[in-house]
């Protein structure tokens, strides 16, 4: 009974157990769900999802199998509503994008119309693909239209020349510095976020003498000394701090020297690994990033286990085929999109956000921030203190 | 007998769902959700609607999980021995009963709360697994096994600070209490002052919305809060129209220490109430 919804959840990363799915059955049996599919949507909803962060991802699935066999409640109409979009709304707007030479490249298409058909078309399959759950592997990324259509911004054809810190392929000026400074003077406040991170776990020989055991075994003892000794403490944290170095980022180098100064002597185990906007197939042992500094990603992976916490600085801003795109990449030839090296990396390091030096109001106006902020489920921060401290918070959960 | 929200409480359709169907199968209800959304209060509310005890017990950063079935006074014991009191040979005399042994062992099933669990320490969560699961534990130091009369209903609340573990959370069955809506709301205030001016209601209800859609408050004001302001409008005589006010010396709401607790936020509401109005 329901075995294509339970697997459906699973696949959509809603880690309900065989458990709760037997839970869910037993609580059919027993007739809780009554006769009514929003009882129904309650029930499995209370059983199978554990964490409100996965509340709405149930909607869409919930919302996606039972599409047809009933009229689904409101809340989940709302989500399944495919949009209409204003035409005269994207015309205008296109219009103001385009230059005379893609105007010219838009004749050779088919004309106006026929991109913006292509266009509409493209959306509503986007638009479907994303119910389906698989919402990163989209059309976006091979169509002229940027990453998430939908928002008219994003019809930008072309894209040669560059905007605002928006380098399509970076091949020169790649000044590249080592992060590490001593920086020390300023960094005070970091270090108190940071400090955050460092739990005492008791693990190890026995070496120091626990006084509160001691008192309490002696006492148990009926007043006969009976010695205690405890593991010495020390920092079990282990950090994988993975630095964007280069092209946008340069602005950020100092902020990041900082923060990167302060979280050197705070960590016994911490691990810097630099890319370049996006990590790819390779990160790099050392900011030059040369050849002979390159470490495979997966060998990454593999090297620095789930128990390592993974902290990303960076500013995520960058054309959107770098991220969506094989070979979208700005210095070499990627053969996975970059949004598939991040997924994995997410993926394997339960434990991780992303620290973004860009100024938290300025987020909304770089598309990628946004997409890259999803893929971390929401879990980027600004390079602030009270982010900082947010972010170490996250970790520390 | 089923949950149907009390007098005193307003459960939403799916918290009714949530309640009845972790009541019928006998698996401890996880509650999350924003401060002030009556989570604890749920705990009340179901004991009272089901006319069963409540025993609470309440988390802090320092409480273990053996502290919820037994404790062992060594101390009054080595004391005694010291003392020569008779006592001392009987072991049992020490053993200082937890909340959950008294939930165990009372007559009719009471409705055990364990309130504000993500402030214990990580473990604290799987220290208790098997004891929720078969409701049962063994006392050591007597060697004795307490087993639960009647399984009691267990409500648990989280206000997110840590993760729970999986293990834990496979076993509860999960409700997150949505911040209510308008409409919810009026239901709510209802309950708490029965025939309140609408006119009152409805500009304080304005206000109250206005003032949790503002951007970037460090803390938002909650249903509890609210109810607490509203108290407030209400002893004080508050006219509606004052409410309203548009006069730009009097941008922010009357009393509004009951709903802003910092300084910054009222310096933002101040200056985004500020822009609003002007313009």
């Amino acid at each position: 009974m329901f075995l294509t919804f339970f697997l459906a959840l699973r696949a959509a990363g809603i880690k309900a157990s065989l458990r709760e799915f037997l839970t869910l059955q037993e609580a059919m049996l027993q007739g809780l769900s009554g006769f009514d599919t929003e009882h129904f949507y309650y029930l499995a909803r209370s059983i199978l999802v554990k964490d409100e962060r996965f509340l709405d991802r149930f909607d869409v699935v919930f919302g996606e199998h039972f599409k047809g066999i009933l009229n689904p409640a409101p809340e989940i109409a709302g989500e399944v509503a495919v949009r209409e979009l204003p035409r005269e709304w994207l015309e205008k707007l296109a219009e103001k994008h385009l230059t005379d030479e893609e105007k010219a490249q838009i004749e050779a298409m088919g004309g106006f119309e026929k991109l913006m058909e292509t266009l509409r078309q493209r959306l509503e399959e986007q638009k479907q693909r994303h119910q389906g759950g698989s919402k990163w592997i989209g059309t976006a990324g091979t169509s002229p239209f940027g990453a998430e259509g939908y928002n008219p911004e994003g019809v930008r054809i072309g894209q040669e020349n560059g905007r605002n810190r928006k380098a399509v392929k970076v091949w020169d000026k790649r000044s590249f510095k080592n992060l590490a400074g001593d920086a020390e003077l300023g960094t005070r406040n970091m270090k108190i976020a940071l400090r955050r991170l460092r739990r005492f776990a008791r693990e190890g020989a026995a070496e120091e003498l626990d006084l509160n055991g001691t008192i309490r075994s002696t006492a148990r003892n009926a007043g006969y000394l009976d010695l205690q000794m405890v593991p010495e403490r020390h920092n079990a944290i282990k950090i994988l701090l993975l630095l964007d170095i280069g092209g946008s980022m340069d602005e950020h180098i100092k902020l990041c020297e900082q923060l990167f100064t302060a979280a050197k002597t705070e960590f016994k185990h911490l691990k810097h690994l630099y890319f370049h906007n996006c990590p790819y197939d390779s990160l790099y042992t050392d900011a030059r990033m040369r050849r002979t500094d390159e470490l495979p990603t997966l060998d990454a992976l593999n090297k620095y286990d789930h128990t390592w916490k993974l902290i990303f600085v960076g500013d995520a801003s960058m054309s959107p085929y770098e991220l969506t795109q094989p070979g979208g990449a700005a210095s070499f030839f990627n053969a996975e999109a970059g949004q598939v090296w991040l997924q994995r990396l997410i993926t394997h390091y339960p434990k991780a956000v992303w620290l973004n030096p860009t100024a938290e109001p300025y987020w909304k106006h770089t598309h990628t921030i946004g997409t890259i902020n999803k893929l971390m489920e929401e879990r980027m921060y600004g390079l602030t203190l009270a982010g900082l401290d947010t972010a170490m918070r996250r970790l520390m959960r | 007998m089923r949950f149907e929200g009390t007098e005193n409480f307003v459960a939403t359709e799916d918290l009714k769902v949530a309640v009845n169907a972790a009541v019928a199968l006998q698996r401890p209800l996880l509650i999350k959700g924003e401060p002030g959304t009556g989570k604890t209060v749920l705990a009340q509310e179901i004991a009272s609607a089901l006319g069963r005890d409540l025993i609470s017990w309440h988390i802090k950063s320092t409480t273990k999980a053996q502290q919820g079935l037994y404790e062992y006074d060594a101390v009054s014991r080595l004391r005694d021995s010291q003392l020569g009191d008779a006592r001392v040979h009987d072991i049992g005399n020490y053993i200082v009963r937890g909340k959950l042994w008294d939930a165990f062992e009372a007559e009719t099933a009471p409705v055990l709360l364990i309130d504000e669990i993500d402030k214990a320490d990580i473990e604290f969560p799987n220290d208790l697994l098997l004891e929720l699961d078969r409701m049962e534990f063994y006392v050591y130091e007597t060697r004795q096994t307490i087993k639960a009369k009647q399984r009691p209903v267990i409500v648990i609340t989280s206000n997110n600070e840590k993760e729970l573990p999986d293990a834990f959370l496979r076993r509860c069955f999960f409700h997150y209490i949505k911040f209510p809506d308008r409409e919810t709301m009026e239901r709510i205030v209802e309950v708490h002052y029965p025939g309140i001016s609408h006119l009152l209601l409805h500009e304080a209800l304005t206000s109250f919305f206005e003032l949790r859609d503002v951007q970037g408050l460090k803390k938002r004001p909650s249903t509890s809060e609210f109810l607490d302001w509203l108290k407030l409008l209400l002893v004080e005589d508050i006219a509606p129209e004052l409410l309203r006010e548009k006069n730009a010396a009097k941008l922010i709401p009357p009393l509004h220490g009951a709903l802003l607790k910092n300084e910054q936020d009222v310096h933002l509401f101040e200056r985004v109430a500020f822009l609003a109005r002007r313009g």
